[in-house]
C-alpha cells in the first residue's frame, strides 16, 4: 500500500488525483491511481489489446487445446493426459526431435551468446568507420532473409558444389560426399549454418553496451594495476555490462531452440531417417500436414515450458555473475 | 609502464601480440562470414556454365547480366503480375511497420514514465513473451484469425506485427531515459498527456524509432504469409522467390539474382540506420 504512494511521489507527472480525507483502503488507492494515470491506459489499450489477442490468449489456448482431441472438425474432445503419455512413450520420433532441440540448443546457444560477445568486444577497440564495416559484416547474415539457400549450393551432394569441388580438387576424398543426406554430417552443417545466422540483435545489444561502459573506469583501472586487457574484461567490462548480458541471453537462448527453417531448408522436411527432425519441424508435422491439433498442442506446450523454463533458470544464473 | 603509456596515450593495457591474435581471429571468422554472401553476389552474376564448372570458382570470371534478364523474362510469364507481389510485400512491411511503431511507443511511454496498477504484471508478460518463439502459439493463432476473419487477408501478417513484443521492450527501456523534468515543464505548461507523447516524448526518442522500423522490416520484409494466405495475387515478394529458388538446378542463377535483389534492400536500410540502432541498444539492458 505504502509502495504505491512512495512511488507517486518519485513521479511528480502523476500527482494529478485529488488528495482524498480520512483512511483508504487498498482498493480505493488503487482506484485513484488508477483514475490519475486514465491515459495511460488509453495509449496503452490498442497495443495491449493485440498483444493479449495474439500472444497470451494463444498460449492458454494451446495448454487447454493440449489435454484435448481436436482435429479441427469436431468439438475438441477432453481425454486428460493422453497427448503427453502418447508423446513421451509411444512417440520415438518425438524422442529424436527432442534430443536435436536440446543439442541444437547446447551448441548454438551458449556458442553464439558467447561469438556475439567476444567478436563485439574485439570490433569495439577499432577505429569507428571501421567497427561500422566490422559490425555489418557479421551482422548481415541475419537480416538477409533466404539468403542461407546458398548453403544448399556450398553443400550441393555433386561436384559442383563448392564443399565437394574443393576437396576434391585437393584430394582429400576421391567422390562427392552426400553432405544433406547423410546423417552425421547433416546435424554439424546445420549446427553451423544456425551459428551463421546467429550475431543477430543479441550481438548489436552488446556492441551497444559496450560502448557505454564508463571510460573513466578504465583509467581507473590501470591506475588501480590492472594489467592487460583480459583483467580489464573480468573486472570491469563484464560486471558493468550485466544488464545487456541478461537481454542478450534471452535472445540467442529462444532462438537457439526454435531451429526449424534452416533444417527444413537444407535437410527437407522431413529430413532422411528424421535425423534432421526438431521439436518445431515435429510441431509442424502434425499441426499442418496430420491435422492433429490436441497432439500439436501438447508438443507446442512442452517447447514452451522448455523455452520458458531455460530462459529463466539462465537469468537466474546470470544474476549472480559478478556478485 | 611509463613509456609504454606515452606511447599509446588512448589505449592502455594493450599488449601488441594480444592484439595480433584478437584481430586475425576476428578477420578469419569475418572471412567466415563473409564468403557466403560473396559467393551470393558473385552466383548472381556467373552465367550457367559457370555455375556448374569443376574446379567450382568462387568469383566471377565473365560477369552477364543474364540471370536478371531471365529472371525479368520469368517474371513477365507469371500468372499474376509479378508488380502485385510487390506491391502485396511493400503495403504488409510499410503498414505493419507504422502501426508497429505507434502503438508499440505509445504503450510504452505509459510502462516507461508512469505507476499504475497493473503495470508489473503487463510488463512482466511482455518479457516473458520474449522467452519463446511465435511456433508455440502457430496453431490457436491460426483459429483467432479464423475467428475474426482475418485468414486469407493481408492483415492476418500486418495486424500481430503490430503487437511484436521486442518492439515495445526496446522501446520502453529507451523511454526510461528521457529526464522527467522535461515532461513535468510540458506539464507546467498545460499540455494534455496525449499531447506530451506526441510533442515532447515521441521527438526524443527518434533513434528507437528507427531501431523498431528495421526490425519489424526484416521480419515482414521476409514474410511468407505465415500460412494465412492463400489467394496467388495476396502472396508475397518472399513467397515468389522461394517459388523460383526451389525450380533447383535450373533456376540456380535465377535464384541468387532474386535473393541478392531481395537482401540487398534490408541490408542497405541497416547502413543508414546503424548508428541510431546501436543508440537504442545501449538502453536494452535487463534490470535485476
Amino acid at each position: 500500500m505504502s509502495n504505491v504512494i512512495t512511488k507517486q511521489k518519485q513521479n511528480p507527472v502523476t500527482m494529478t488525483a485529488k488528495p482524498s480525507l480520512g483512511p483508504q483502503s487498498w482498493w480505493e488507492i488503487n482506484w485513484q491511481s488508477m483514475k490519475a494515470n486514465k491515459h495511460g491506459y488509453v495509449l496503452m489499450a490498442p497495443y495491449m489489446l493485440l498483444f493479449l489477442m495474439f500472444t497470451v490468449l494463444p498460449v492458454l489456448m494451446s495448454v487447454i487445446i493440449s489435454f484435448t482431441y481436436f482435429n479441427m472438425l469436431e468439438f475438441p474432445k477432453f481425454i486428460g493426459w493422453q497427448n503427453y503419455s502418447r508423446l513421451f512413450l509411444e512417440d520415438d520420433i518425438f524422442l529424436i526431435a527432442v534430443k536435436n532441440t536440446m543439442l541444437f540448443a547446447a551448441i548454438t546457444g551458449p556458442v553464439s551468446y558467447l561469438a556475439c560477445f567476444l567478436f563485439a568486444w574485439i570490433i569495439n577497440e577499432l577505429q569507428p568507420k571501421l567497427r561500422a564495416f566490422m559490425t555489418l559484416i557479421f551482422y548481415a547474415p541475419s537480416i538477409s532473409g533466404n539468403v542461407f539457400f546458398i548453403w544448399l549450393l556450398i553443400f550441393s551432394g555433386d561436384r559442383y558444389g563448392i564443399a565437394n569441388g574443393f576437396l576434391i580438387k585437393w584430394s582429400f576424398i576421391l567422390e562427392p560426399i552426400q553432405w544433406l543426406k547423410t546423417e552425421h554430417y547433416m546435424l554439424a552443417i546445420i549446427i553451423l549454418v544456425q551459428l551463421w545466422l546467429s550475431l543477430g540483435t543479441g550481438f548489436l545489444v552488446f556492441i551497444a553496451g559496450l560502448q557505454t561502459v564508463d571510460k573513466t573506469l578504465y583509467e581507473a583501472g590501470a591506475v588501480d594495476g590492472i594489467k592487460n586487457r583480459w583483467q580489464e574484461l573480468w573486472y570491469i567490462t563484464l560486471p558493468s555490462m550485466r544488464p545487456q548480458l541478461m537481454f542478450g541471453a534471452v535472445i540467442q537462448l529462444t532462438t537457439a531452440f526454435a531451429v526449424a527453417d534452416v533444417s527444413i531448408n537444407l535437410a527437407g522436411f522431413p529430413s532422411v531417417n528424421y535425423a534432421a527432425e526438431t521439436i518445431v519441424t515435429h510441431l509442424m508435422d502434425f499441426g499442418t500436414i496430420r491435422f492433429e491439433m490436441g497432439f500439436a498442442s501438447a508438443i507446442a506446450t512442452v517447447l514452451f515450458t522448455l523455452m520458458v523454463g531455460t530462459n529463466l533458470i539462465v537469468q537466474r544464473l546470470l544474476r549472480k555473475v559478478g556478485e | 609502464m611509463n613509456f609504454t603509456l606515452q606511447l599509446r596515450k588512448k589505449r592502455v593495457n594493450r599488449s601488441f601480440m594480444g592484439s595480433l591474435l584478437l584481430f586475425g581471429f576476428l578477420a578469419i571468422v569475418g572471412a567466415f562470414m563473409a564468403l557466403p554472401l560473396v559467393y551470393a553476389i558473385n552466383a548472381a552474376f556467373k552465367p550457367l556454365d559457370e555455375i556448374f564448372l569443376f574446379p567450382p570458382t568462387l568469383f566471377v570470371r565473365n560477369p552477364t547480366m543474364t540471370n536478371f534478364i531471365d529472371l525479368m523474362t520469368l517474371l513477365g510469364n507469371s500468372w499474376v503480375p509479378f508488380s502485385r507481389y510487390i506491391f502485396n510485400t511493400v503495403f504488409i512491411t510499410g503498414v505493419g511497420v507504422v502501426g508497429h511503431v505507434l502503438l508499440a511507443s505509445a504503450a510504452a511511454y505509459p510502462l516507461a514514465k508512469y505507476n499504475f496498477p497493473g503495470k508489473e504484471i503487463l510488463f512482466t508478460t511482455v518479457v516473458l513473451s520474449l522467452m519463446f518463439t511465435p511456433q508455440v502459439t502457430a496453431i490457436p493463432n491460426y483459429m483467432v484469425m479464423s475467428w475474426i476473419g482475418f485468414i486469407d487477408s493481408y492483415w492476418a501478417v500486418i495486424v500481430p506485427a503490430f503487437a511484436f513484443p521486442l518492439g515495445l521492450y526496446l522501446m520502453k527501456q529507451f523511454m526510461e531515459q528521457i529526464p522527467d523534468a522535461l515532461l513535468e515543464a510540458a506539464k507546467i505548461d498545460g499540455a494534455s498527456e496525449y499531447r506530451i507523447f506526441w510533442q515532447v516524448v515521441m521527438p526524443n526518442v527518434k533513434p528507437a524509432w528507427m531501431t523498431l522500423v528495421i526490425l519489424l522490416f526484416q521480419i515482414l520484409w521476409a514474410t511468407d504469409g505465415n500460412g494465412f494466405i492463400y489467394s496467388e495475387q495476396l502472396k508475397t515478394l518472399h513467397f515468389a522467390s522461394n517459388q523460383i529458388i526451389q525450380g533447383g538446378i535450373a533456376r540456380a542463377g535465377v535464384g541468387a539474382a532474386v535473393a541478392l535483389i531481395l537482401m540487398s534492400v534490408p541490408i542497405t536500410l541497416f547502413v543508414f540506420t546503424q548508428s541510431k540502432i546501436i543508440e537504442t541498444m545501449a538502453t536494452s539492458g535487463m534490470k535485476d
